[in-house]
């Protein structure tokens, strides 16, 4: 069993996925068991590949065992270790904590949601394990159509939020494939080892060039790089929100995953990749201000959340442009960083609307007596989008910070302090809201009761909430433990 | 070279206010027992933090084992004399300060208690940290929770003007972090992985012009806290929060962060000596100099004590700063001495307006006719605290400003003499009014004697006697004369050095 580790863990929750709505008919309690032990059983897959890769360096895998270049080749590296290990653990806490969010639909809609759901997460797997640029695209098809059907289950104004993401991100992912297409066209393989061989001579070539170009636009759409990001706010906002704190959490981070992966690692990051980072810079830090800016101008707290995103991912992107250690060390961290800190957020803010009603800032006052767990989460995810320490928000912009001055990019710096405190602005905004301010009568009148959630819904936030502080105080192990052999010089 | 020694006692000291933290957090529901915790922590704390003086002052510098938090830096806590110093200081001075909470919050029946006193001990938990840094990014890491921790207790009232307090608070302070945050990073790339050395380390490192921006950037970082104008515009309004809050936080722990980062980076970072020759010292001097003569003349117009006080403080801080940026050592003596000075005298008058505003609800200096004459006591150690920062002899404040004074003289800076002597002039101004009126003022119901509760009473009392002793005999009990010295003696020297060196 054990050297089929790569295969079972994107195939254990892609085939529970069609067994699933079979099981919802029987029994919900079963298909939401099968789920949990699905993603349970894949997270471990995930964690003892992570650490296998760690002590022995890279594995490739051959599917069905066709050696490639004929086969397609799944290679568990550090860095894709690594993801895999971040994507199933947010699908176990998602999964859990949608447990009190389907209580009362329907078996058919349950099952639905889990196999969907367990879908988005197979595909998203599949992306970071698989050594196949081809495949990988299968694999986002796979992903983005799941994620499609996900969103639509928010209700009506949630599948108009659902088909333009859709008609997007369908468009995205053409461009990745005329992208490859065109690698494909001048190299002749689709094996990512190979290509990185052959693509060097023809690295200046005009069709790699375009192809940069191509895969840039494609990733940059499904990462909602700004100014590419018109599809993210009404998804988000409209979609369930155990649907929205997954896909906010993981789904743009593998979308920068493959940039990563593809640039640095395929590409070796010179010839075209450099002025494609330049704009992937420049793009994060206009996105940075943009998105931040937009932030403190939302009244609906889940589209704060949502543009509040778009600036994070402009986090990332500035450091992969870097192109330096520490730049890349820092965008690494802050994948970690907002996955952990953006599920926490959404969690919350799911967990709030599920149980009041509440999703406009306004009538956040006094949330902190009615859900007081809820709300700490909430502070201290929110300490780690502004930066405090000893949170891992700090130690992401730390290294960032860093990186930006190493390569005297001021404006970077600028940006990243201004936003800082942009952050500051609309979280405390929400913070004075729910433990400074009190009602006045009439205002009481119209409040809907309401006390602290479930276990199931809380836990999931909690264990999220200590993972900032623990990260963030063991930051230094995990640059050096994980994210140093993860970096494109530091693999064995 | 000084005596490295392992300790843990540092991590303790920080630790075992977080524990209490927890803890008062848990035993909310429970005030008697709540209170307990934190009377206990403070003195587990105070007494953890005396221990070390004895192999401080034998020359001994303790540290704890470097915790690798991101590449090439490390969290490390190291307790050297300026340090223990402050420690000393605010870890002793929050035993009284606990006891007078108790007295304050139930006397006046305010709520949130429980949020109050867990916040009040992780502030303490952070000033620790801040004290035993032993480099920049430990430094910066405290420093910020510190700056997080102080938010609750600016806005307990939870009333508009609180609100609007604590916003201009965290402005202030986070865009300050920042700054400092920076400046920490560049400093790290240009000597990669320093930590704080007496008689600073930057010196040869970059170019003049990068050095003096980065001081800039230092400046701003540490400067809002030290509220060094035009920095300082938090303070006053941060004056909203309960009168111990102000009396410990914005008298001693989280402005002394500040006054005592700036020594930090002017002694142990960039030392006098460079300071001297890319020619900061002598405009860090004037910002001083601008500080304590404005907001002296600011504290003359403010008619509420408590923001009176708080512009006190303002120019008191830059005594402070003035000492270190003076750069000649007997100054920089005096500029250690006068964080420990201050903070007596300072927290006594704060206690005191805390003591007559539970007392007797007044709260505006035009209120206090005849006050003299309900509250003895108090009004006593009013006029001692009041005497004691205009600089008058046998009170503490007389030793750090005498060493200042003499610093600027010896350093060939008359004009701050000038400076000093117009500052003690102003200060009398804007004390004297107050206590004129407490002893000459006609008392609108008549002249019962009417004082605070004893739990009000004993912690300002203790202060205001402290005060004396601390300046008739400036070195007895802990050492506090001499560990300033050593300081400012390595400072100069380049080396931990022996007690009691200067001339």
């Amino acid at each position: 069993m054990t050297e089929h580790t790569p295969a079972l863990i994107v195939l254990v929750p892609l085939v529970s996925a069609l067994l699933l709505p079979i099981l919802a008919l029987v029994s919900k309690v079963l298909a939401r068991g099968w789920t949990l032990v699905a993603l349970l059983g894949t997270h471990a897959g995930s964690v003892s590949t992570l650490i296998y890769v760690l002590a022995n360096g890279r594995w490739h895998y051959y599917l069905g065992g066709w050696a490639p270049p004929w086969g397609i080749e799944y290679v568990l590296d550090p860095l894709g270790a690594g993801m895999a290990t971040l994507v199933s653990f947010l699908a176990l806490l998602v999964a859990f904590y949608s447990g009190p969010y389907l209580k009362d639909a329907a078996p058919l809609k349950t099952g639905s949601f889990y196999a969907l759901f367990l879908l988005v997460t197979a595909g998203l797997l599949g992306m970071v394990v698989t050594g196949d640029v081809f495949n990988l695209f299968v694999f986002l098809e796979i992903s983005a159509l799941a994620t499609y059907g996900l969103v639509a289950m928010g209700g009506h104004r949630a599948t108009v939020a659902a088909f333009r993401y859709l008609i997007v991100g369908t468009i995205g992912a053409t461009f990745y494939l005329l992208g490859i297409g065109y690698l494909y066209a001048v190299t002749g393989t689709l094996n990512m080892a190979d290509l990185a061989e052959r693509i060097m001579p023809l690295l200046n070539s005009q069709a790699v060039v375009v192809a940069v170009a191509l895969i840039l636009a494609g990733f940059g759409i499904k990462m909602a790089l700004f100014p590419l990001h018109g599809w993210l706010p009404d998804t988000y906002a409209y979609a369930p929100a155990p649907v929205t704190t997954f896909i906010s959490a993981v789904m743009g981070k593998v979308a920068i995953y493959v940039l990563y992966r593809v640039f640095y690692f395929i590409l070796g990051g010179t010839g075209p990749v450099l002025p494609a980072l330049t704009v992937l810079g420049w793009a994060g830090a206009v996105g940075i201000l943009a998105g931040s800016l937009m932030a403190i101008a939302q009244r609906d707290f889940w589209r704060m959340l949502a543009y509040s995103s778009i600036a994070q991912m402009g986090y990332i992107a500035v450091g992969l442009s870097l192109g330096n250690m520490m730049g890349i060390t820092g965008a690494l961290l802050h994948i970690l960083n907002h996955a952990v800190v953006k599920g926490g957020l959404f969690m919350v803010a799911g967990g709030v609307f599920w149980r009041t009603g509440i999703r406009d800032i306004p009538s956040f006052i006094q949330m902190s007596r009615r859900m007081p767990m809820s709300m700490a989460v909430f502070v201290a995810a929110a300490l780690s989008m502004i930066g405090i320490p000893p949170t891992v928000g700090f130690f992401s912009k730390w290294y960032l910070v860093l990186a930006s001055i190493e390569a005297s990019a001021w404006p970077f710096v600028i940006v990243i302090v201004v936003s800082s405190l942009l952050n500051a602005v609309y979280f405390f905004r929400i913070i004075e809201n729910s433990y400074l301010r009190f009602r006045t009568a009439e205002e009481d009148e119209v409040a809907v009761g309401g006390t602290e959630l479930p276990a199931t819904m809380l836990v999931p936030m909690v264990v999220l909430g200590v993972a900032v502080f623990m990260l963030g105080v063991l930051s230094g192990e995990v640059v050096t433990n994980i994210i140093s052999f993860a970096l494109p010089w530091g693999t064995q | 070279m000084p005596d490295f020694v392992l300790d843990y006692r540092p991590l303790w000291a920080v630790l075992i206010t977080l524990v209490a933290a927890g803890l008062i957090l848990v035993t909310g529901r429970w005030p008697n027992l709540r209170e307990a915790v934190t009377g206990a922590a403070a003195l587990g704390k105070f007494a953890i933090v005396v221990s070390m003086l004895p192999a401080v002052l034998s020359g001994q510098v303790l540290e704890t084992v470097p915790l690798n938090l991101v590449s090439g830096l490390t969290l490390h806590l190291r307790v050297d004399p300026f340090g223990l110093l402050f420690a000393l200081v605010a870890s002793g001075l929050w035993m009284v300060t606990s006891m007078y909470s108790v007295g304050y919050m139930r006397t006046l029946g305010y709520g949130h208690q429980t949020g109050y006193f867990a916040s009040f001990a992780v502030c303490l938990s952070a000033t620790m940290g801040i004290a035993f840094a032993a480099n920049l990014i430990t430094f910066v890491i405290f420093y910020e929770i510190l700056t997080i921790a102080t938010y609750p207790l600016v806005i307990h009232m939870r009333t508009p003007e609180a609100i609007s307090g604590g916003r201009k608070y965290l402005a202030y302070t986070l865009i300050a972090g920042q700054f400092l945050v920076v400046a920490v990073i560049w400093t790290h790339l240009i000597a990669p992985g320093a930590g704080f050395q007496p008689g600073g380390f930057l010196a040869g490192k970059a170019s003049a012009a990068v050095l003096q921006v980065l001081f800039f950037f230092f400046i701003v970082g540490t400067g809002v806290k030290a509220a060094i104008m035009p920095l300082h515009g938090w303070l006053p309004t941060a004056m909203v929060a309960p009168t111990p809050v102000s009396a410990l936080l914005h008298a001693v722990a989280v402005v002394k962060a500040g006054a005592f980062g700036v020594i930090r980076v002017v002694g142990y970072v960039y030392g006098p000596q460079l300071l001297g020759d890319i020619g900061l010292g002598t405009v860090l001097a004037w910002l001083a100099g601008f500080t304590i003569i404005v907001a002296s003349v600011l504290a003359l117009a403010e008619g509420n004590l408590k923001r009176r006080l708080a512009f006190s403080t303002v120019g008191q801080l830059s005594y402070v700063v003035l000492g270190g940026a003076l750069g000649h050592p007997v100054a920089l003596l005096g500029g250690i001495f006068h964080i420990v000075a201050h903070a007596f005298m300072k927290i006594t008058l704060f206690f005191c307006a805390g003591a007559i505003y539970a007392t007797t609800h007044k709260e505006k200096v035009s209120e206090m006719d005849g006050l003299g004459r309900q509250m003895p006591v108090t009004m006593g150690a009013f006029t001692l605290g009041s005497i004691g920062i205009v600089g008058g002899p046998l009170i503490v404040g007389f030793v750090s400003k005498w060493h200042l004074l003499v610093g600027a003289a010896k350093g060939g800076q008359e004009v701050f003499i000038l400076v000093l002597a117009a500052s003690a002039l102003l200060t009398t101004g804007y004390f004297f009014p107050v206590v004129y009126r407490a002893y000459f003022g006609q008392p609108e119901e008549g002249g019962r004697v009417r004082e605070a509760v004893p739990f009000l009473l004993i912690p300002l009392g203790v202060t205001a006697l402290l005060s004396v002793v601390l300046g008739v005999f400036s070195n007895i009990g802990l050492n506090f004369f001499q560990l300033a010295t050593m300081a400012a003696t390595s400072i100069v020297s380049g080396g931990v050095g022996p007690a009691g060196g200067i001339q």
